[in-house]
């Protein structure tokens, strides 16, 4: 009996959940004039995205956004993995209150920063370009954090061994260290990927132009237009900007969550 | 390796990551609170000390309090709703209920869907006249009702979004703090007659303890942060009646140019994030004590 109202609770939250996914699929596929008429026998369509892709540069956004996904986590991945093995491993001055002023970073995130990273990038002259929105979020205080808790797990008979061997500090950095955290590597890419993909207000500020603009804003400025653009090109252009994303989620859907669990926090 | 070079070393490893900190987190904390105290320059005149000005001005800011006001109530109607429903959705998961994978795909997708896609979808959803919300309250007979252009309902529209978007995220802290608990507890407290809620109550709970604060200064720190769905959604509308803390910094410093007093509206801010900070500090620590 409980059984059975929990099975069914869970089924009700569930297609609540998916509905409005369920939904934009629903308006994309079919012309307009089903978009809130749901009979089975509307003709299917793609119409909606071949208009959408027309009507806005998404091929440019897509670039835009795989470049700077991609700058991100290249930088996120070195500067994080050079900064972790300090921590973890060398005793050096200063080395707690450098840790501690790390740790700041995981409240008072780039996104709440807007004002004053806006006029650095202005001083910079880098304002509308892929770097001026990566360059605040490259040293990643969470991705610090999460590779010095694993490299510390680490035996440093390994480190010794591979130094007995004659390798330098960073030869052991790369043959020992990072080969055994590759789980969490793979964590915190995919979290990092689906962050950087998906924001928004930082983009938003510093890009201007079709030249730097992430989908996210693309999607925005495309959706904002006061040019009557009917919700099914809307929903088609949405679930454009989403489908990799979305792709990789449902086929990787276990190593998502894992690494969701794992890199929780951005 | 000797300790000079150790030290040297263990500094130049920390050097990069050192100096974008430096520039894109500590220096413009310190740099909103010094031009907090400034006039906004103009392109006739260069920014004065001005004092406190900015935050006098901040006192008998209507708008700044609206939106701080709107961003408790912002919380408080997301965070405990989200949280419960991330809890009973973990419970589900980890249970033995019929098709639990696609419960668990249902309820983690919203996490890896952009905010500013998702907004649009349901921008449609409460959309007066030929919306969906808008169709179902018409079959029913109810009166037409305009959910993003009323004051009344707006914020509440924004608050369904969001816990829409965060408890499936929230989920999986769950999920995985309910699988690391023993299974020969719950065999323990089922052998001494206890029901099935005594034991979720005395048992499960207690022990998710740690896993709720996590997720609760999470939510919090959210609850400040995320403001792409206003954007989309309302812009603040009406009246202010969606304006967020964040939100109206945005409009201030990227609408009105006013970088000045955006500053001390963001020194608000950090300060609450601050305290958020405080507790979530106390909390990292134990966890780290506990491995």
């Amino acid at each position: 009996m409980t059984r059975a109202l929990e099975t069914a609770g869970g089924w009700l939250l569930a297609i609540l959940w998916v509905l409005p996914l369920a939904y934009a699929v629903w308006a994309a596929v079919h012309p307009s004039e089903f978009s809130v008429r749901f009979v089975l026998t509307a003709p299917l369509t793609l119409a909606n995205f071949e208009a959408a892709w027309n009507a806005a540069p998404f091929a440019r956004y897509f670039v835009n956004t795989v470049l700077l996904v991609t700058l991100i986590l290249v930088a996120q991945l070195v500067l994080c993995t050079l900064a972790a093995y300090a921590f973890a491993r060398y005793e050096f001055r200063g080395r707690d209150l450098a840790f501690a002023l790390v740790l700041v970073q995981l409240m008072v995130m780039p996104d709440v920063l807007l004002v004053e990273n806006y006029r650095t990038m202005s001083q910079l002259g880098i304002l509308d370009s892929t770097l001026a929105i990566g360059l605040p979020y490259m040293a990643s205080a969470f991705g610090i954090f999460l590779l010095r808790q694993t490299f510390k797990t680490i035996p440093k008979e390994l480190d010794e061994a591979a130094r007995v061997e004659g390798a330098g500090s960073l030869q052991v950095l790369w043959k020992v260290y990072v080969p055994l955290a590759r789980p969490v590597y793979v964590a915190f890419g995919l979290v990092s990927v689906s962050y950087h993909w998906n924001n928004f207000l930082w983009p938003i500020i510093v890009t201007n132009t079709v030249n730097s603009r992430p989908l996210t804003v693309g999607l925005q400025v495309f959706s904002s237009a006061d040019q009557g653009i009917d919700w099914s090109i809307i929903c088609a252009a949405t679930l454009l900007t989403s489908a990799p994303l979305l792709l990789a989620f449902l086929l990787f859907q276990r190593q998502f969550v894992q690494s969701f669990m794992r890199a929780g926090i951005r | 390796m000797n300790r000079t070079a150790a030290q040297v070393h263990g500094w130049l490893l920390l050097l990069p990551a050192a100096v974008l900190l430096a520039a894109f987190t500590h220096y413009p904390a310190a740099a909103t609170l010094w031009h907090s105290l400034f006039s906004t320059p103009k392109p006739n005149r260069p920014a004065v000390f001005v004092g406190l000005d900015n935050y006098r001005a901040m006192a008998e800011d209507p708008v700044f309090w609206q939106s701080l006001a709107n961003n408790l109530w912002f919380a408080l109607g997301t965070i405990p709703v989200s949280i419960a429903l991330a809890l009973l959705m973990a419970v589900w998961v980890n249970g033995r209920l019929a098709g639990r994978g696609f419960l668990r795909l249902a309820y983690f997708t919203p996490t890896v869907l952009p905010m500013i896609a998702v907004a649009n979808i349901w921008l449609f959803f409460f959309t007066p006249q030929y919306g969906l919300l808008e169709q179902i309250t018409g079959l029913l007979g109810l009166p037409s009702h305009n959910w993003l252009g009323s004051q009344n309902t707006a914020l509440g529209c924004l608050v369904v979004v969001t816990i829409w978007k965060e408890a499936g995220f929230f989920m999986i802290f769950y999920l995985a703090a309910l699988q690391a608990i023993p299974p020969n507890l719950h065999e323990a407290a089922r052998i001494e007659g206890a029901s099935p809620w005594t034991v979720f109550r005395r048992v499960t709970f207690p022990l998710l303890m740690p896993t709720t604060l996590f997720v609760l200064v999470n939510a919090v720190i959210n609850s400040f942060r995320l403001v792409d769905h206003i954007v989309v959604m309302t812009r603040g509308g009406p009246d202010n009646a969606t304006s967020l803390l964040l939100y109206y910094i945005y409009d201030v410093g990227f609408k009105f140019w006013d970088s000045a007093y955006a500053a001390a509206l963001t020194l608000v801010l950090l300060v609450l994030l601050g305290v958020a900070a405080l507790v979530q500090f106390g909390f990292l620590e134990k966890r780290i004590h506990y491995r």
